[in-house]
């Protein structure tokens, strides 16, 4: 087996075709393009940690009108109901229909939180260095990129609550502001971890030599 | 001619290449991620899968998802409509959004996938291969169908106390292009497009 990362040997691989480059010396974390499949091949991600940043910040801040102002609005006979994604939550397990209350927790509050604190923990972690399990580490990592996703389901849920209800008794429903806040919160969380470098984690590693 | 060495893509860790039998997958001697897998007939089953795939999606689209049934009335919604009526209400930017994570986003895939594959089983590396494959990654990430199913799941669960609810064709359809789009990525080499730019370079 041979140790250490590609960059200590001064290598980098092409993340579209796997094929191997040498970095030109001086070139340091510079972008350089592959000679087989013409992609830019980033020997680390640019500026990963203050973009993760940037982008985890605006998501807290997005993340508070998302909760607290209505995601539906729902008109019955001239009567307005408002509904955050909280009250959502609570009347599906107060209606004894705790299945679906669940769900809509975890997708819409229980995901975004979760993702944003492993971010927010494993960009900390690489500031200072952290020696900490690297390999749950990059674990965590891969989690928030494959959850996040899942909180979309709220907004489609509206989107079909929108498009079904018109008629009849059952009125009229139309999307609340917090939508496009819960909507912006899960894209920026998106961006933010790929924005996040989970190799600046192992650049970290005081490797014992030998 | 394939290197010999690979890179993981989540620690940078340099390691050996190594072959794998088929139907399992080389992981990082590090981290644990997947770097490659060795999926037996990959190319052809990529090929046929999208090309399923191809017919679902339009059957998917074109039929109502979800009807509900309030007395005479029925309403039926199928997914374009959903996008078109989210953007009448004014909500522009989530309606561009569903529209780009479960109609945009699978279509390109679909469309990338077919473009690469169905030549390549004739060994043939059409025009265009590489900018799609250099961009299929970042597609498949906004492909959020899987997540829209849950959504449907939902709706059906909330509405079912106040009306009929009626699954429509498109659920369906849906429902199968789900599994045939993760199959066909899944099961993706692009080795034989690296190698003959090799051999031509
Ligand atoms: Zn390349
Ligand atoms: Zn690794």
């Amino acid at each position: 087996m041979i140790r250490g990362s590609a960059l200590e040997r001064g290598l980098a691989g092409c993340s579209v075709c796997e094929r191997i480059l040498r970095i030109p010396p001086g070139a340091g974390h510079a972008k350089l393009r592959c000679p087989r499949c013409g992609a830019a091949v980033h020997v680390r991600k640019p500026d990963s940690l203050r973009r993760t940043w940037a982008l985890l910040i605006a998501a807290y801040v997005f993340y508070v009108p998302a909760m607290v102002l209505p995601i539906t609005r729902i008109t019955t006979l001239g009567q307005v109901q408002e509904d955050t994604i909280m009250s959502g939550v609570v009347y599906f397990v107060q209606n004894g229909e705790w299945p679906i209350g669940v769900v809509i927790f975890v997708a819409s509050i229980f995901v975004p939180v979760m993702k944003l604190v492993i971010l927010t923990l494993l960009a900390i972690s690489v500031h200072r260095r952290s020696q900490w399990r690297p390999q749950d580490r990059t674990r965590l990592y891969r989690i928030t990129e494959m959850v996040g996703r899942w909180s979309m389901v709220d907004i489609y849920v509206v989107t079909l609550l929108v498009a079904l209800v018109r008629v009849g008794e059952l009125a009229n429903i139309d999307p609340g502001p917090a939508a496009f806040y819960f909507a912006s919160v899960v894209v920026l969380t998106i961006f933010a971890a790929n924005s996040f470098d989970p190799r600046l984690i192992w650049d970290r590693m005081e490797t014992p030599r030998d | 001619m394939k290197t010999p060495l690979i890179t993981c893509h989540d620690c940078d860790l340099l390691q050996r290449r190594i072959s794998v039998p088929p139907g399992s997958a080389a992981r990082c001697a590090r981290c644990g991620a997947v770097l490659y897998r060795h999926v037996p007939n990959a190319v052809e089953r990529t090929a046929a899968l999208a090309l399923a795939g191809l017919v679902l999606f339009f059957i998917a689209n074109a039929f109502p998802l979800l009807s509900i049934r309030v007395g005479p009335e029925v309403v039926s919604a199928a997914l374009p409509g959903a996008v078109l009526t989210l953007w009448a209400e004014g909500e522009h930017a989530l309606s561009a959004l569903v529209a780009l994570t479960c109609i945009v986003a699978p279509a390109l895939v679909l469309l990338f996938l077919l473009r690469v594959f169905l030549p390549l089983r004739r060994g043939r590396v059409a025009r265009g291969t590489v900018p799609m494959l250099r961009a299929l990654e970042a597609v498949q990430q906004w492909n959020m169908m899987e997540v829209f199913l849950l959504g449907i799941l939902v709706t059906v669960v909330k509405l079912v106390k106040m009306a009929t609810v009626i699954p429509g064709p498109g659920v369906w359809a849906f429902f199968v292009l789900i599994f045939l789009l993760a199959a066909a990525t899944w099961a993706m080499d692009t080795e034989v497009v690296w190698d003959r730019l090799e051999d031509g370079a």
